[in-house]
């Protein structure tokens, strides 16, 4: 494996380090607790402040996201591992401006009960705080039987519109109101073509062979629902949309953002060979594609693969993704 | 030994930790398998802390003063679902414990059922779902069951987690990570009950 670093436990401070150096007009960085990443003129006032967070390895999420018209602090873990609540209290109190504040956790074990933790915490210092599960992955059946479904890149779209609603100054029930119709209305499905590997463990997180594809793989390198073999990429983005369909059923004229993301180690040209795909299959249906986005923006390090992210939008959703941003990784209107 | 004190508390908790650097990679790959393969890794910077604040403590700290540094520390520092479940499984026996000088056998087994119930509070989780819960559930039994002797309830416990961290091997795991494999993930162990099966072994082994 190779892997341009410095020090395998070093990966996360020194890539901190360097968005920090890259952004410093967009943010400013905490290093104790590590870390939080605060945007610039945190806490805006009046505004509700988003906080959101999660294991390393996803970049550009989450830090990728602070700015106007998104996050107002994100909270990096180590490698695919939740941050603690020590860091995430202290972004709750570095972004509330006395109108409460928003925690988008996408649901894994870990990230749940550590931000359950910062905030009860935060409580108890007088800080309102709300929470909003992002579980937008339809490869992982919903029951009793699992920890439920996991938050992927649909993630995303919860922060961006959210983030939207708080800076037009909604109130902390509204914006954690619209955040949860955005995690109802949005599904997610990935697949992977080769593993990743997390420096430290120094080995891929599982094995794939040369003319193998995981179906339904998770965002952690955490192995998918099935495994088949490799098929053409039309083919593939059929397997991926079709159960999002069936889970969300879409009537003819319903509107629609795709988001083609890819997982790290599938180049862009590769995306918009799934993209292409994927909305011949909406116009084949009468779904109207509303908004598209194409890119790397929810990552599970190096891995290869992509996952396809089907968003039903009303008017207002759609003037909340269209609002001005202006983030590291994602900018517009600004 | 009649029972057991803060100086026995700091020596098992430095066996741990020296336990866990060891096993370290056997943890993370246990993980790989059916998680996202940063267990040893996590727990190893948890206790890795633990010991760096074990010297500020006053010399003559009580059993219950010990454990709550030690899940404090954890829940500040490991992350993941092992640091809010380990932090509360020690902060819930560190209430227990109170501020006793000394853990009898019928205290000690105070300490182990507060633990268990916390992570279940915590997680969620029941026996059978693969989880660390399947070795502390057996555990906390057989210490309540093992009789009044202090080295008896060690022993008991950590025989007891061993082979309930042995018995998840089959199982489907219905929480966590592990849970999203469904059928797959049987035919490995739970690296959660394997640490939990560490930490009583070590606690058993200090003398």
């Amino acid at each position: 494996m190779k892997k341009l670093i410095n020090d395998p436990a070093k990966t996360v401070d020194e890539g901190v380090a360097g968005f920090a150096a890259a952004h410093s007009d967009l943010v400013r960085v905490i290093v104790d607790p590590p870390f939080v990443i605060a945007r610039a003129d945190a806490p805006v006032p009046g505004k509700v402040g988003l906080v959101s967070g999660g294991g390393s390895g996803h970049e550009p999420l989450h830090a990728g996201f602070v700015g106007y018209g998104m996050l107002d602090a994100a909270v990096p873990g180590a490698m695919f591992t939740s941050p603690t609540p020590d860091p995430i209290l202290e972004a709750t109190k570095q972004v509330d401006a006395g109108a409460g504040v928003l925690h988008i956790v996408k649901n894994y074990t870990g990230d749940v009960l550590n931000f359950e933790t910062a905030a009860d915490l935060a409580l108890a210092e007088g800080i309102e705080v709300q929470s909003v599960i992002v579980d937008d992955d339809v490869a992982v059946k919903d029951s009793l039987y699992t920890a439920g479904r996991r938050g992927v890149a649909g993630t995303l779209l919860v922060e961006k519109i959210a983030g939207a609603a708080a800076e037009r100054g909604d109130s902390l029930d509204r914006v954690a109101e619209i955040a949860r119709r955005v995690n109802s209305q949005v599904r997610s499905m990935g697949l992977a073509l080769a593993p990743c590997t997390v420096p430290h463990a120094g080995e891929p997180s599982f094995e794939l062979a040369e003319d193998e594809v995981e179906i339904g793989i998770g965002i952690h390198g955490e192995p998918g629902r099935e495994r088949i073999a490799l098929e053409p990429a039309d083919r593939l983005v059929d397997r991926l949309i079709e159960p999002i369909l069936e889970d969300m059923p879409l009537a003819k004229d319903d509107r629609v953002v795709l988001l083609v993301n890819g997982m790290g180690g599938t180049p862009q040209s590769e995306l918009y060979i799934v993209f292409r795909r994927a909305a011949e299959v909406l116009a084949e249906r009468g779904i109207t594609l509303a908004r598209s986005l194409v890119g790397s923006f929810v990552t599970s390090l190096e891995m290869q693969g992509a996952s396809i992210t089907l968003l039903k939008v009303d008017d207002e959703l759609l003037d909340l993704y269209d609002a001005p941003v202006q983030t590291a990784a994602l900018r517009w209107g600004r | 030994m009649s029972g057991l004190d803060g100086a026995w508390t700091r020596r098992w908790i430095e066996a741990i930790a020296a336990e866990v650097a060891a096993r370290k990679s056997e943890l993370t790959s246990l993980d790989r398998a059916i998680g996202d393969g940063d267990h040893g890794e996590n727990l190893d910077r948890g206790f890795q802390a633990v010991l760096g604040k074990l010297d500020a403590l006053e010399a003559d700290a009580a059993p219950g003063a010990v454990l709550k540094l030690v899940a404090t520390t954890l829940i500040s520092t490991v992350g993941g679902a092992a640091g809010p479940l380990y932090g509360t499984a020690f902060l819930k026996g560190a209430m227990a414990a109170g501020d006793r000088a000394e853990l009898d056998a019928r205290a000690l087994v105070e300490v182990l059922t507060a633990a268990r119930d916390g992570i279940v509070a915590r997680g969620k989780a029941e026996p059978g779902d693969k989880t660390m819960v399947d070795a502390w559930s057996p555990a906390v039994d057989a210490a309540a069951a093992a009789g009044d002797d202090v080295r008896g309830v060690l022993e008991a416990a950590a025989s007891a987690a061993e082979e309930g961290a042995a018995a998840t091997e089959p199982l489907v795991a219905h929480k966590g990570r592990a849970s999203y494999l469904g059928e797959r993930a049987a035919g490995h162990r739970d690296p959660g009950a394997e640490s939990t099966a560490l930490i009583l072994r070590a606690a058993a082994a200090t003398s």
